[in-house]
């Protein structure tokens, strides 16, 4: 067996591999541990692998060699070369998670967490949501043919409600922000015998992230990026991508490469950003306001696991306004081609504030995560648009209309 | 007596209880109430030095004790206390 426990990262206690997340004595996040010996992967095995996530699957925590697939994963990973130039640095890549079967980085801990949840026997899956989630968990849970409620804020974006709603899942408003959205999933995860993928399946839902980390070596050859930009709202995305990296080091399948790692968070929402700079490992939580809703996590459970992952690694964190989350959406699109929601906006203006504070090295390469995709969120960007230019359907109007035709 | 909501993991400490009722006018009068009247409880909410851990969070009324008074919150009859651990994102 690769796995049959789960281990409270503060005390250690260890416990069967079931639908349980916190410690029972110190209230500790439970996260799976494998047998590594048992483990057999290389780069041999995994460039033979399905061209979907699960060719990680050896570092997975599913036992079925038929989990719950919609074709997650393996999203490009493209040279920067034209925003390189607009920033002033040498190797830029942009992880693009935005073209995921729902449009989100979420499908690689949902495709987990489901299937998972299907092998424990649930017949109903759940999730607390900002949006993404939701969204993630709608779809799969339906490609698994079980009963699926989502939980979200009330006032969330349009392109969610409808991303996740088009599923026809039990779709639950809840009318409050996401951080009392998830007190009452926590209750909820009490009371009825359901998976919810982000309460009592955490463990193994967390563990779908680390494939950001595999997969972006594989991309870069079997290398390590030298350093990473990941927008922060829980931290587990960031925490998760460092552990992946870990654990290719240490299996043998990358060379070590002292990955730097950066997070990004939106002004409103940047409890662990703050954290950094003050350098103190207290995580305070904040009343959250952002445009940035996927990220907007006032009181973020593996914040001080990210915290200590960037302040080992020597990375730092940046938080950025609203009007710098659109730009860096406008500066992406028009530089690279590609239209990122909010949360991108917030990574990408993270990076250049980064950048331009020195904190990020110009000469090393750098690989930013863009994980949600731009027409989920049109309502931040409606009043930054090209304006249409009306004409006739004639050459004269067109003239008279374009003089920029020449 | 204001209410408190007994979270999922500490249940077999309070004999399958979910909810208890426990007099006291702040937060931590409430809480020391609590870990009187169930002993067992004290060193899991609390490490060595006395103070809360980390990953538990308290609300009053839904409100997260640490945007108002802390232990030091009052409570009234109506009140109710709900304790949980972190959970994720999403
Ligand atoms: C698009 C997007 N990016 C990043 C994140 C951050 O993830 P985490 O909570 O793991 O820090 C989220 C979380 O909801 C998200 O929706
Ligand atoms: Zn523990």
């Amino acid at each position: 067996m690769r796995f049959k426990n789960l281990q409270c990262r503060e005390c250690q206690r260890k416990y069967p591999a079931e639908a349980i997340y916190v410690c029972e004595y110190c209230f500790g996040p439970l996260e799976v541990i494998y047998d590594y010996e048992n483990i057999d992967i290389s780069r041999e095995s995994i460039s033979k692998g399905p061209l979907s996530l699960w060719r990680y699957k050896p570092l997975l925590p599913v036992h079925t060699d038929s989990p719950v697939t919609i074709g997650e994963g393996l999203t490009p990973l493209v040279r920067a070369g034209n925003l390189e130039k607009e920033l002033g640095i040498k190797e830029l890549y942009i992880k693009n998670d935005s073209v995921n079967p729902t449009f989100s980085f979420k499908d690689r801990v949902v495709t987990v967490a489901v299937s998972r949840a299907r092998e424990l026997g649930f017949d109903t899956v759940a999730c607390a949501s900002t949006g993404n989630l939701a969204c993630s968990v709608a779809a799969y849970g339906k490609k698994a043919g079980l009963k699926t409620v989502v939980f979200i804020p009330a006032d969330l974006e349009k392109g969610k409600v409808i991303g996740a709603g088009i599923y026809q899942p039990h779709l639950v408003g809840v009318k409050g922000d996401y951080d009392q959205v998830n007190r009452l999933c926590g209750e909820l995860a009490g009371t009825f015998n359901w998976g919810f993928v982000n309460v009592n399946l955490r463990p193994y839902y967390a563990e779908g992230s680390k494939t950001l980390g595999f997969e972006v070596a594989e991309q870069l050859g079997f290398r390590a990026p030298r350093q990473v930009v990941v927008p922060m709202a829980s931290g587990s995305l960031l925490t998760k991508i460092y552990k992946g990296l870990k654990e290719f080091e240490e299996l043998g399948i990358i060379d070590e490469a002292g990955t730097r790692f950066f997070g990004a968070q939106a002004a409103g929402a940047d409890p662990i950003a703050e954290a950094v700079r003050k350098d103190e490992d207290i995580i305070r939580p904040v009343k959250v306001k952002t445009i940035a809703k996927s990220l907007a996590i006032g009181n973020p459970a593996d914040g001080y696991y990210a915290w200590n992952v960037i302040k080992k690694s020597g990375g730092y964190a940046a938080s950025v306004s609203d009007n710098e989350i659109v730009e860096g959406i406008k500066l992406l699109a028009s530089t690279e081609g590609i239209f990122t929601e909010t949360a991108g906006g917030v990574t990408v203006g993270s990076l250049k504030k980064l950048i331009e504070a020195g904190k990020i090295d110009p000469d090393l390469s750098v690989v930013i995560y863009i994980t949600g995709n731009g027409l989920k969120t049109q309502e931040a960007v409606e009043k930054s648009v090209s304006k249409i230019e009306e004409i006739d359907p004639s050459l004269e109007s067109f003239k008279e209309t374009c003089p920029w035709a020449g | 007596m204001a209410k408190v909501k007994i979270p999922q993991p500490l249940r077999n400490l309070t004999g399958g209880n979910n909810e208890v009722s426990l007099t006291g006018s702040k937060v931590g009068e409430v809480l020391s109430e609590l870990e009187k009247e169930y002993p067992s409880i004290k060193e899991r909410l609390r490490d060595d030095e006395g103070k809360l851990r980390r990953f538990i969070n308290i609300f009053v009324n839904g409100d997260d004790i640490r945007h108002l008074e802390g232990e030091a919150t009052p409570v009234s009859d109506s009140d109710e206390i709900t304790i949980l651990p972190a959970i994720a994102g999403g």
